[in-house]
């Protein structure tokens, strides 16, 4: 992808590490600020600093989530509806065939059973996972991301990424180190 | 996300989590347990006691599969015996899981991190073993799928206005989703574990699990609105389950159980008798894994002022019980009442007054809250209590209705017993091996107490 692909390794991205969470949001707001698109922060622990530092403001989780307990609140009293009133009608007592009060408990479950799910499941899938094979994990000191240590990467597939003088933008930053990342 | 709120010392006792922890120290303390610590005798000791006691499941199971519910002490009028005193007794222990992950979170309590997947963990193996007791009491569990509404040959349905079908669909779902959210919990755990494992079958075991994680800023930010979604999502699930397990009750005719107290009176016993059982777990847990300074003073002293007001609450709900009774004016209310506490399970009546009622009384001594094994103590006979206090529901009611000429008597025989004191070990084999393989403590949120996940910006950029 690199227009720069000087090396034999296809390279991925150039990665800096960083020892606080500080440091990071600076560097990912100048990374930004410098009009990179295609960078991503990593860090231990989640930084909400970090989301308008990178202008992360993605609610698609929400809006599948609200789209789910929607059809499970639908389904849930449409089957309970469907069931008694189409299905297998029963007179219980002189209820209405539609005994809206008494399928509260079951629309109220269903909905927050497939809301749960497409919560979970869209976070999931919206993130790419799972992903077996990640190029960031070829850099050895990333094993600590999960850990203690905060790491930025740009992308070699950014328009503005070139490996010479993203490495000096990147030193601007002072980090504790930088690496390439193999593809 | 969690700023811890301040309070004066005098509520607060001691620290969320020791000074001197760093991002650093708190991965490795815990993933160590899972990927370092050797398996010790004692731990194998236990182990083996739990997974005795699951052999008694299987043999109660067996029996019962073999000759039918008969073998259980259940009769004409008492026909929900142990089983239903059971399976509400393990579902209510699960509700102090889903109150730590879910409500806790939304009110931004940040000591909730520490023990929050351990309690999950509980909530977790206590459903599946009170999900077991109602399929065994059908009395023909290879037909437990009738519940469900599926479409069959004969186009049968369940009834929607039953409880017992709503039962079904509360526990089903709470289940699942209590599954979801410790997964989702647990994804950047596992990333953690991965990183860290020496050995390369560990490291692809837990990478499996992780899905590839990789603390992507971009990837934090869905991760953090998932989670508040499905804590928003479980807080009133964690209520209705609960409830719909009192309108079995509730919904019913019989003196003793038709009340409209039942739903937020069964619910305060639940979150009661779930913080009991995590104490009964953690203080243990906390003392032979060395993580007095993670599970600090501070966190039993909050679990202990929950079981307190929240065991109020019952107390409030038994007074009410007896004063329905006398003011309905209902000759069958009152009899029941006067039944339940000079009848002939009386003992169980009073036992239930002391244990749930009097005991935690001694909560609101301040040094008692803050001494791991006079809580512990308290915590047991807190279980205990909230065991009789379904046994007291359940058989007291049934047992002496509205006809003297269908009266009888319930007692347990040794199959009631085998199945009961079998899902304890079911429950507690669960827990041994959860605290092998899994981290028992969130790590990332840990680490989200420590200063080192705060941001100070440097000034000059």
């Amino acid at each position: 992808m690199s227009a720069h692909a000087i090396e034999a390794d296809p390279l991925y991205g150039l990665m800096a590490e960083f020892e606080t969470a500080g440091e990071l949001v600076a560097a990912a707001r100048a990374t930004r600020e410098a009009g990179f698109k295609k960078f991503d922060a990593y860090s231990p622990v989640p930084i909400h600093e970090l989301d308008d530092a990178m202008d992360l403001h993605d609610n698609r989780v929400s809006l599948f989530t609200l789209i789910g307990g929607l059809i499970g609140c639908c389904g849930g009293f449409g089957l309970a509806s469907w069931v008694e009133a189409v299905a297998l009608p029963l007179n219980i007592g002189g209820r209405p065939f539609i005994s809206a009060p008494m399928y509260i408990p079951i629309t109220f479950e269903c909905t927050v059973l497939i809301g749960g799910l497409t919560a979970a499941i869209s976070m999931i899938l919206m993130n790419g996972l799972p992903s077996p094979y990640h190029p960031v994990f070829n850099v050895e000191r990333f094993a600590d991301a999960s850990r203690s240590k905060f790491f930025l990467c740009i992308e070699s597939g950014d328009p503005k990424f070139d490996r010479y003088q993203t490495v000096s933008f990147l030193e601007g930053l002072n980090p504790e180190e930088i690496a390439e990342v193999a593809r | 996300m969690a700023q811890p709120v301040e309070l004066p010392d005098k509520i607060v006792v001691g620290p969320v989590i020791d000074e001197g922890h760093s991002l650093a120290s708190v991965s490795d303390k815990i993933a160590g347990i899972v990927l370092k610590r050797k398996i010790t005798l004692g731990w194998v000791f236990g182990f083996l006691i739990a997974f005795g006691f699951l052999q008694l499941l299987m043999a109660g199971a067996t029996w019962l599969f073999v000759k039918g519910v008969g073998v259980w002490g259940i009769n004409i009028p008492v026909g929900w015996g142990f089983a239903i005193v059971n399976f509400v007794w393990w579902i209510g222990i699960g509700h102090a899981g889903t109150l730590i992950s879910a409500i806790l979170l939304l009110l931004n309590q940040s000591w909730r991190n520490a023990i929050n997947r351990f309690a999950e963990a509980m909530t977790i193996f206590a459903v599946m073993c009170a999900g077991m007791f109602p399929v065994l009491h059908t009395g023909r569990p290879w037909l437990a799928y009738w519940l469900l509404p599926y479409p069959n040959t004969m186009w049968l349905w369940p009834q929607f206005r039953s409880p017992l079908v709503w039962d079904v669909f509360a526990v089903s779902t709470y289940l699942t989703i209590s599954a979801v959210f410790w997964y989702v919990g647990l994804i950047p755990d596992f990333a953690t574990l991965r990183d860290s494992a020496k050995q390369l079958w560990k490291a692809r075991i837990y990478g499996f699990l992780a899905l590839g994680w990789r603390s992507s800023a971009r990837h934090w930010q869905r991760y953090e609105k998932a989670a508040l979604l499905l804590a928003g999502l479980s807080t009133p699930l964690v209520v209705s389950v609960h409830t719909v397990v009192s309108f079995d009750f509730a919904v019913a005719q019989l003196p003793g159980w038709h009340t409209t107290i039942f739903p937020p009176y069964f619910v305060a016993g639940a979150i009661y008798s779930g913080f009991a059982m995590v104490l009964t777990l953690m203080i243990p847990v906390r003392t032979f894994y060395g993580l007095e300074d993670i599970i600090t003073i501070r966190h039993l002293n909050n679990m202990a002022k929950v079981t307190l007001a929240t065991g109020m609450i019952v107390g409030y709900g038994y007074m009410f019980e007896a004063f329905f009774g006398y003011y309905s004016a209902d000759i069958y209310e009152k009899f029941m009442i006067w039944n339940r506490m000079t009848g002939p399970y009386a003992v169980f009546y009073w036992c239930l007054i002391f244990c749930n009622v009097i005991t935690p009384q001694f909560l609101w001594i301040k040094k008692l809250r803050t001494s791991p094994l006079m809580l512990w103590v308290v915590s047991i006979v807190v279980n205990i209590g909230m065991w009789l206090e379904r046994f007291v529901i359940v058989i007291t009611s049934l047992h002496r209705d509205f006809l003297p000429s269908s009266w009888g008597m319930y007692w347990p025989t040794r199959w009631d017993w085998a199945v009961y004191l079998g899902t304890l070990g079911l429950f507690m084999t669960c827990i041994f091996l959860f605290v092998r393989v899994l981290p028992m403590i969130t790590i990332f949120e840990l680490r989200m107490l420590l200063p080192g996940a705060r941001v100070k910006e440097p000034v000059a950029q």
